[in-house]
């Protein structure tokens, strides 16, 4: 039971993380490889806010939306929008991202070529303090539930909530799946596609930027913990198939549940084995992914 | 583009560039005078473990510095030629030939990791070169080319603390848990053999790759392994991961007690000094060790690197070991590595922690074990203590007593 409930836990943070990546590919077709590092940035914002403004961990939740959101706005006008239709230039553009973004964490956003240091940023190890009420466990039903934990699967259920009202009840959602779907017809109608994408690149960002401040409160913060998000996150999305928020949901649950479950029969290096080579399976026998949405 | 803050900016660029490029032009052509020493100094200062070796480097040259003060070595001043190994083994094998052979230093102070010491070390042995190594580390281990001033060893960490665990602390089952290599290995190997020698279970065995931060299964085995008590020889940023998965799983260390081989002041620090409240550590230094020459050492490198800075057993063997080097040589009238290794056996030095006497048989410290307890502001509370400085025994887990020696001054015979 305890085994389940990390499990969910693991696969609410994939969930989020993926569910931005999902969103960006299935819209514009583009791999955003710098979107681990909107996590990283999530975190720091943490870092920072707490630092220097005395901000707790549920303030800096919407905080770190925004300044995601708006760090990939920026890289979605500056870098993106130019490669559109070139998946492997973006790609590797994304890639060159990732990297600066990492080194100005190290060099203080450039005050350190100056000898300007900020408390929170450079290459040292930085840490969130976490409200005492979420350091607890509960018991219930003769489990030990960490309420960390719970306040993660919590969050991460609030968001794929907002996001599927987001993608399916409202005029910014239908036209969103209409570009996914048929770029050019929809563009032809009259929606603003560009838009609609620097939208969706905001919006997926700032959702990595979420579970940044969500994986603050474990994890140590530092300018390269982006990077292993990316490639769990993309697993997640092709697993579950592209464009399709159940598609996503459950294959995060069940890809957190198999690392979890293995984990803790054997090891985590074991568990991130099987979950590898799950994932090749679900791709040898179903290549569309688990869930394949019907406007494809 | 000719606007005035891009002017400013790539002034400081060659500024600081000039800055960094001086010292290796002074040091080639002007400063090839015969009245100093170079000296190597190899403590990565980028990469994954530079938040360590950072202060292990400003450390060394505090000492350098200290020494300079009061004379240098044989009437001459020591000049640090510093180089940046980057946490990469191999970066170091190249650092440690350019420091040898182009910059003909007789002594590199260096490394904090075992990878980096294997890879200095055949570099060091070919062209008998001298490294002082510090850290402490999982024995088996007998070089003629390296000092391991102030570096403990597996005997020197764990024959004080896991008999503590059970006859002071009343524990019998044992989980030990790691990051996985050499280190951590060796420190389980070696528990275990004094484990069933005390008659302690051993419950649990169990590695993680070093920089892995989701701790949530292995916290839960843990719990459900029936252990009593938790020995932890994580290394790195996953020593922060894993104690706050601990208190996030409502383990408190008053009814769980752990106890760890590496986690400094430092780690500490970057976790958050309440996760690690109550937890104990085996290390033969602490900052609250208390002795005049500590008083002193940390005045002094809080005055050297910023009165936020920290100290921690680390950098005072890094500081142990710079000191050692100048008195071996000072005594043999050379600084040959040679001449240093054949006289630094049987020399004491008054060192923050205490007395540390070099071994000579196998060039090791003796060092005072100590147990400290984490307080909520991040320092330790010393609860256990050696009164006499412990015998090094780098080969303890196959056996090695202080009366049956397994490595020698003629080497390692097994």
């Amino acid at each position: 039971m305890e085994t389940f409930v990390i499990g969910l836990s693991i696969a609410s943070i994939l969930f989020i993380v993926a569910l931005g990546l999902a969103i960006v590919y299935g819209t514009m077709k583009v791999i955003n490889l710098a979107h681990g590092e909107m996590v990283m940035i999530g975190a720091y914002v943490t870092v920072l806010a707490s630092k220097h403004l005395g901000l707790g961990i549920y303030s800096c939740l919407p905080l770190a939306f925004l300044v995601a959101a708006l760090f990939g706005l920026a890289i979605e006008r500056l870098v993106v929008r130019p490669l559109y239709g070139r998946l492997l230039d973006t790609l590797l553009a994304t890639w060159g991202i990732a990297l600066i973004l990492q080194q100005l964490i190290r060099i203080h956003f450039g005050f350190g070529l100056f000898g300007i240091h900020i408390d929170g940023l450079g290459s040292d190890l930085q840490n969130v303090p976490v409200p005492p009420e979420l350091q607890q466990t509960l018991h219930i039903l003769g489990t030990n539930i960490p309420v960390y934990r719970a306040f993660v699967f919590g969050v991460a259920a609030v968001l794929g909530l907002v996001s599927w009202w987001l993608i399916y009840k409202t005029r910014f959602g239908s036209q969103l799946r209409a570009v996914s779907a048929a770029r050019d017809i929809t563009a032809a109608c009259g929606v603003n596609d560009k838009r609609i994408n620097a939208l969706a690149f905001a919006y997926g960002s700032g959702l990595a930027g979420v579970a940044g401040v969500l994986v603050s409160g474990f994890k140590t913060v530092s300018p390269d913990m982006g990077a292993p998000y990316v490639i769990d996150a993309f697993m997640v999305v092709v697993a579950g198939g592209v464009g399709h928020l159940l598609g996503t949901v459950l294959s995060a649950g069940i890809l957190g549940e198999v690392q979890s479950f293995v984990a803790t029969w054997s090891n985590d290096v074991y568990g991130r084995t099987v979950l590898f080579a799950f994932v090749i399976l679900i791709l040898l026998f179903k290549p569309q992914g688990l869930f394949v949405s019907r406007n494809r | 583009m000719k606007n005035p803050d891009r002017r400013q900016f790539m002034k400081v660029l060659g500024v600081a560039a000039g800055g960094l490029a001086a010292p290796t032009i002074l040091g080639s052509r002007a400063l090839r005078a015969e009245e100093t020493i170079p000296v190597g100094i190899l403590y990565s200062l980028t990469g994954t473990t530079a938040i360590v070796e950072k202060s292990m480097n400003q450390c060394a040259l505090m000492a350098i510095a200290e020494i300079n003060a009061k004379g240098g070595v044989l009437g001459k001043q020591l000049r640090p030629v510093i180089e940046d190994p980057a946490s990469e083994p191999r970066t170091y094998s190249e650092k440690a030939r350019k420091l040898t052979i182009e910059d003909k230093v007789p002594v590199i102070f260096g490394c904090y990791t075992t990878a980096s010491r294997k890879a200095v070390l055949p570099v060091v042995e070919r062209r008998s070169g001298l490294l002082v190594w510090p850290t402490w580390y999982e024995g088996e281990e007998c070089s003629k080319s390296v000092l391991y001033a102030g570096s403990a060893v597996p005997n020197q960490q764990l024959e004080n603390s896991i008999p503590w665990l059970k006859n002071k602390l009343g524990k019998n089952k044992l989980f030990i848990v790691g990051s996985d290599y050499a280190f951590p290995r060796g420190m389980a190997k070696t528990s275990k053999t004094l484990c069933a020698k005390i008659g302690m279970e051993v419950v649990g065995d169990e590695y993680l790759p070093l920089g892995h931060t989701e701790w949530a299964s292995m916290v839960s085995k843990i719990g459900s392994s029936g252990a009593d008590v938790i020995f932890s020889n994580v290394v790195g940023d996953s020593i922060v991961a894993f104690y706050r998965e601990l208190r996030n799983q409502g383990y408190d260390f008053e009814k769980l007690p752990l106890c760890a081989s590496t986690t400094t002041e430092v780690e500490v620090r970057a976790m958050g000094p309440e996760y690690a409240k109550g937890s104990y550590v085996s290390l033969p230094y602490f900052q609250t060790v208390d002795t005049p020459q500590n008083k002193a050492f940390v005045k002094a490198f809080k005055e050297f690197a910023g009165p936020d800075s920290v100290t921690h057993a680390a950098m005072e063997a890094v500081y142990t070991g710079v000191h050692m080097w100048a008195m071996a040589a000072a005594k043999a009238g050379d600084v040959s590595s040679k001449a240093v290794v054949g006289a630094v056996g049987g020399l004491s030095f008054d060192a923050p922690q205490g007395k540390v006497t070099i071994d000579s048989e196998n060039l090791h410290s003796f060092l005072t074990p100590r147990i400290g307890k984490a307080r909520a502001d991040g320092m330790f509370d010393i609860v256990d203590q050696y009164s006499e400085p412990l015998v090094p025994l780098p080969y303890s887990s196959v056996g090695e007593t202080a009366d049956k020696r397994v490595c020698k001054v003629s080497g390692a015979a097994l």
